[in-house]
């Protein structure tokens, strides 16, 4: 069994702080519900545009959606199955269907109905997963960190994984404009915003640099590209100059930006909130590997295992996800 | 392949003057009567096809494609149709013949069912074939892509119903009662479930390998409107669809109960089995008892409305 070692003395206990532990960091600009928010505009432009819950909507930001436009949300109850089921027929019947659940529901307990009911027939469902990897303190029952692996080898299906309220606000209209099947991993409550002050734009299927550097490429995706930026800018302390590849969708894999980019000569860390199994190291670690490009590449990333409960911030630094621990990396990697 | 049974008259188009009652009645049974006669075709060039389900589900899918859906075989994805959803891919035998019958599929076309590039293959998949409106097969779907398709057109305004076409052994799923539930909490009365009750399943009889019954207190016990019937009693069909139609309210499900292999004397008797096993030499005997039980049955009824009128 997992456990999170005894806080020392003295010091206040972190608790695991009900669902809606926020993954911003202190004094980071946030932007509230950056995902309910951009589907109730969406909705305002498109009449197509309905919501479905099962029994989550207030904690995936479908709230918000549904207090825009109740006539076009529909909540399916405790029933991820039928959630999807329901998701799909509403495509047949014209219209663009968000569904969303926790990602450990959308992937482990409804995966069939995601396949051969949406994936299958091609049909524009977006299906928005809430709680991916580790953003919860709840341990393994409510903690996806294994969804991109299940989720990748789906024919047809576009994986998006956004670093903050920028990405999310941008993607939600691709995914809606995208005519297949679309897998959202969600970041909930107050959402960091850090894209808005790099020149950059949200381009579904396309990696993007988001800031050069010569001694180290981080490549990472969702949550982990604000960690990396962080860490690239106190590594410069160090005299260590790192560059960003943000890759926010994770299927079509961007291989030729990645490619390009790696085989720089440089020490080539890949960041996931995610197992380190069949997510993005892997992914980028093939492309590599298909192109005959080497490179010295480590992977920042979630272990192999069922993780514990606990406090996220202790558990972010417990399993190497905090800023402080990829600096430590890179700086025993150099 | 042998030749589509010609004995019969082809079946009048929609379109045609109200008939009476015995008339209705007398061309759905002939629309069941070759449903049946496809299917015993389609699965001696296969060997084999599920072909008993597809004999004890003939009638019901004869009333709904001839007189329960409202669509247009010459444009199967005209918007305002009434869908029907098979959720048990396995049938699709059954369904193909459905679709032939109505004008959807070329009868010449059902000779390639499971071949190689066929448009017709053994699971019924919503990418393959006009008319199959979902890839069933993974049991337990059907229902809840009915949900959203019921309410996608509610909200949109249509008057297209949709019906679900499930076996008694899909009741084990457990995403069919979320399902249920979803219709009846949204008050789905543009959704219909049909549920095949042949009391068999690919282990065995359903009582056999997970209890299902009491079926129809099941579905009234989660809200929906329960109607059951002899599956392969036209008459009884007809009256039971007729009634549902004007249901408001709550979702509604048509319990039909029929019997594996229905029509063929020999095949009703055999061994119940998922795959009836028929052997090569069978499939011409089969034809041959189909349309001596269809005619016989017709003599029967003829000479028992003789009598009425006679009574009269």
């Amino acid at each position: 069994m997992n456990s999170v070692g005894a806080p020392a003395t003295g010091t206040r206990r972190l608790t695991t702080s009900a669902m809606i532990a926020s993954i911003a960091e202190e004094g980071q600009r946030t932007a509230k519900a950056p995902f309910g928010h951009a589907l109730a505009r969406l909705a305002d432009q498109r009449p197509d545009i309905v919501g479905l819950s099962a029994d989550l909507a207030k904690y995936t930001d479908m709230h918000v959606f549904r207090e825009a436009h109740p006539d076009r949300f529909f909540q399916m109850g405790m029933a991820e199955q039928a959630m999807l089921g329901a998701a799909s027929g509403l495509a047949e019947s014209g219209l663009t269907p968000f569904a969303s659940t926790y990602s450990v529901f959308a992937t482990r307990r409804a995966y069939d109905f995601l396949c051969l009911d949406i994936a299958e027939p091609g049909l524009n469902v977006n299906v928005v997963g809430a709680l991916p990897g580790l953003t919860t303190g709840y341990g393994p029952s409510h903690q996806a960190t294994e969804d991109l692996a299940i989720l990748r080898a789906m024919p047809g299906l576009t994986i998006v994984d956004p670093a903050d309220s920028v990405d999310i606000q941008q993607a939600v209209p691709a995914l809606a404009a995208h005519p297949g099947p679309t897998y959202l991993r969600l970041l909930r409550g107050a959402v960091p915003t850090v894209l808005d002050e790099y020149d950059y734009t949200f381009r579904l299927g396309r990696a993007a640099e988001l800031r050069g550097g010569r001694d180290v490429l981080f490549i990472s995706t969702g949550l982990m590209t604000v960690r990396a930026l962080s860490a690239a800018r106190e590594l410069e302390r160090d005299h260590v100059d790192a560059a960003v590849l943000h890759v926010p969708t994770i299927k079509p894999f961007d291989r030729e930006a990645v490619v390009r980019e790696a085989a720089k000569d440089r020490l080539v860390v890949t960041l996931e909130n995610h197992s380190v199994i069949g997510g993005l190291a892997e992914s980028v670690a093939s492309s590599l590997a298909f192109a005959r490009v080497t490179a010295h590449l480590v992977p920042v990333g979630l272990p192999d295992e069922f993780l514990a409960a606990g406090a996220l911030p202790t558990l972010h630094d417990r399993y190497g996800l905090s800023v402080a621990a990829i600096k430590d990396l890179v700086r025993r990697e150099l | 392949m042998a030749p589509t049974a010609t004995t019969t008259p082809a079946a009048g188009p929609r379109t045609a003057p109200p008939a009476s009652h015995a008339e209705r009645l007398r061309a759905l049974r002939e629309s069941a009567y070759r449903i049946r006669t496809h299917a015993l075709n389609m699965a001696e060039v296969q060997g084999q096809g599920y072909v008993g389900q597809a004999l004890g589900v003939a009638d019901v899918l004869a009333v709904v494609y001839k007189d329960v859906l409202n669509h247009r075989p010459e444009d199967p994805e005209w918007p305002g149709r009434d869908r029907l959803l098979l959720s048990i891919g396995h049938y699709a035998i059954a369904l193909y013949a459905a679709l032939a019958e109505a004008g959807v599929l070329d009868t010449a076309e059902l000779e390639t069912y499971g071949s190689d590039g066929s448009r017709l293959p053994m699971s019924g998949m919503a990418t393959y074939t006009p008319g199959m409106e979902i890839s069933g097969g993974s049991l337990g779907h059907g229902l809840g892509i009915a949900a959203g398709l019921g309410l996608g057109l509610r909200h949109q305004g249509s008057r297209a119903h949709v019906y679900n076409l499930l076996s008694d052994g899909e009741l084990d799923e457990g995403s069919t009662w979320e399902a249920a539930l979803a219709c009846a909490h949204h008050g789905l009365d543009n959704v219909t479930a049909i549920v095949d009750v042949n009391a068999l399943q690919a282990d065995g009889p359903t009582n056999g390998v997970l209890r299902t019954e009491p079926v129809t207190d099941k579905w009234e016990a989660f809200g929906w409107h329960a109607v059951r019937v002899d599956g392969n009693d036209v008459d009884a069909l007809v009256a039971a669809f007729d009634s549902l139609r004007t249901h408001r309210g709550s979702p509604s499900v048509l319990v039909c109960d029929t019997r594996v292999g229905r029509g063929v004397p020999m095949l009703e008797t055999r061994e119940k089995a998922h795959f009836l096993r028929v052997e090569e030499h069978e499939w011409q005997i089969a034809r041959d008892q189909l349309t001596e039980r269809f005619h016989a049955e017709c003599a029967d009824r003829n000479a028992a409305t003789a009598d009425e009128e006679h009574t009269a």
